[in-house]
């Protein structure tokens, strides 16, 4: 595996080999030498143009526990911000002969574009409203940790809803293309307001009343409402967001058995989940989180670790 | 032309062999911990400490996956790696390493680096049902199966019920 810019390029070979590595690379969190030497030597660049906390210190984390050499680099006081076009950013990164580049950009499909400039391997770490793959990697793999933990058996079969602001979302695109290779359906809920132009040509559900799925699904996957990013209004008000699409106390106890609550964070408390809801013991909120490290150390390693010249 | 090394009945009986003598070396199995290499070296554990079981003493069993740690990781194709599952912490403990076959000794130096990782246990032993020799490292085993002088050139074939449907171990020339 060269590169990792779409769900869409993954095989569902190529995608339970990550997962299954991301589960021994779960353990190695949990050790007291938390290391692994498989990426001695290479150099792995975190190349920002967008603020991000969570994604970047996980990747971070993950090149630096598989022993590549990490490197930091925000669009913020860098020569982006002296007017250097990404191209000159990436390939004099490339010049300096990294081995893989872990992008975050506005632009929906940048990532892909870079890719053919140069050398380096490239990690979508999210483009614009496209893409986020490793986010769909690793919320699989939280929701196939908690049905193994909980005997359910594997995705296959299960209906995950995917729930509220998913016009901004860059995760829903990844998650759909995962969920359906995996075997389990989607069902996208959301006012006609938030869902992206197009969904219709998914292949997913789609309603705008949520209480009309809650007793038939296994994931409630709440999605972040991104108000910096909404310029009108996309709803009438708070309040009324809450009454149909929150994750209030009265929808969590509608979960049938074994349902679980997830969050790609950071969440809004008491808009689109109810605290009662995220702290309760279905949500698995924080299981996304240590999830998070352990599926971007496996992506890190199918991109890195092998044979170059099959690259 | 594959020539037979190792019959079903011959490793039963060179497994049984080989428990005693772990059992002998280490005058019991007080703080003896087997780890069986993956793949073949896993099933191989397994049935050395079923062998102990039937004699009373009870040998915790463990898998060690090395993938991480190969030094020709970048010569291959990526590989999915494996489960390293602990019987419990290893600290302080006499680890015996089970693999079915010592060759060249760097998948035992990439097992000794994975250890060393796990935690620190009082000593290390090497277990391997086939020594065939062309070591590249200063690597020997403790306890040896048989051991059966090979070329460079030749293929060993260690068959395990659990992985292969029969017992049996085969020396074959290559194609080429």
């Amino acid at each position: 595996m060269k590169h990792l810019l779409s769900i869409a390029d993954l095989s569902r070979a190529e995608i339970d080999s990550i997962l299954t590595t991301a589960e021994e690379m779960h353990d190695v969190q949990n050790r007291q030498v938390k290391k692994l030497p498989a990426l001695r030597g290479r150099t792995v660049v975190n190349l920002f143009f967008e603020d991000s906390t969570r994604t970047r210190s996980s990747f971070e984390l993950a090149a630096k526990w598989l022993s590549a050499d990490a490197v930091n680099v925000s669009a913020k006081g860098s020569s982006v911000s002296k007017g250097e076009s990404m191209r000159d950013t990436l390939m004099t990164l490339d010049a300096m002969g990294v081995d893989a580049i872990v992008m975050r950009h506005a632009g929906s499909g940048s990532v892909a574009q870079a890719a053919g400039w140069v050398r380096a391997s490239m990690i979508n770490a999210g483009d614009g409203m496209h893409e986020h793959p490793t986010q769909a990697l690793l919320d699989a793999h939280a929701m196939r940790r908690h049905l193994a933990r909980n005997d359910l058996g594997d995705l296959e079969g299960k209906r995950v809803a995917i729930v509220g602001d998913l016009l901004h979302s860059r995760v829903v695109r990844s998650n759909v293309l995962l969920l359906n290779k995996l075997g389990a359906s989607v069902v996208l809920v959301a006012p006609p307001t938030l869902m992206p132009p197009g969904a219709e040509a998914w292949d997913a559900d789609s309603t705008a009343v949520f209480d009309d799925v809650l007793d038939d699904i296994d994931v409630a996957m709440m999605l972040r409402v991104q108000r910096e990013r909404m310029s009108g209004g996309f709803f009438p008000s708070e309040r009324e967001y809450v009454d149909a699409y929150g994750l209030t106390p009265r929808r969590l106890a509608r979960l049938r058995d074994g349902a679980c609550v997830m969050h790609p964070g950071p969440m809004n408390r008491g808009l689109e989940i109810s605290s009662l809801a995220a702290d309760s013991p279905r949500s698995i909120v924080l299981d996304q989180v240590s999830s998070g490290v352990a599926v971007r150390m496996s992506v890190l390693y199918h991109v890195l670790a092998g044979d170059s010249s099959t690259h | 032309m594959d020539r037979t090394i190792l019959t079903a009945d011959d490793m039963a009986w060179a497994l049984t062999r080989m428990t005693h003598e772990i059992l002998e070396r280490n005058r019991g199995a007080t703080d003896v911990v087997l780890l069986g290499i993956l793949t073949r070296g896993a099933p191989l554990a397994t049935r050395l400490s079923a062998v102990a079981e039937a004699q009373g003493h009870t040998l915790p069993v463990g898998q060690l996956d090395i993938t991480m740690y190969r030094d020709d990781l970048r010569a291959n194709p990526t590989r999915t790696v494996g489960r390293t599952i602990l019987p419990g912490p290893i600290d302080d403990k006499v680890v015996v390493l089970v693999d079915d076959v010592l060759f060249s000794g760097r998948t035992i130096q990439a097992a000794l680096h994975a250890l060393a990782d796990l935690g620190r246990p009082r000593s290390i032993q090497l277990v391997t049902l086939i020594d065939r020799g062309h070591r590249e490292l200063p690597i020997q085993a403790d306890i040896v199966g048989k051991v059966l002088p090979t070329s460079r050139d030749e293929r060993v074939r260690v068959r395990l019920a659990e992985s292969d449907g029969e017992d049996l171990v085969t020396i074959e020339r290559s194609a080429s």
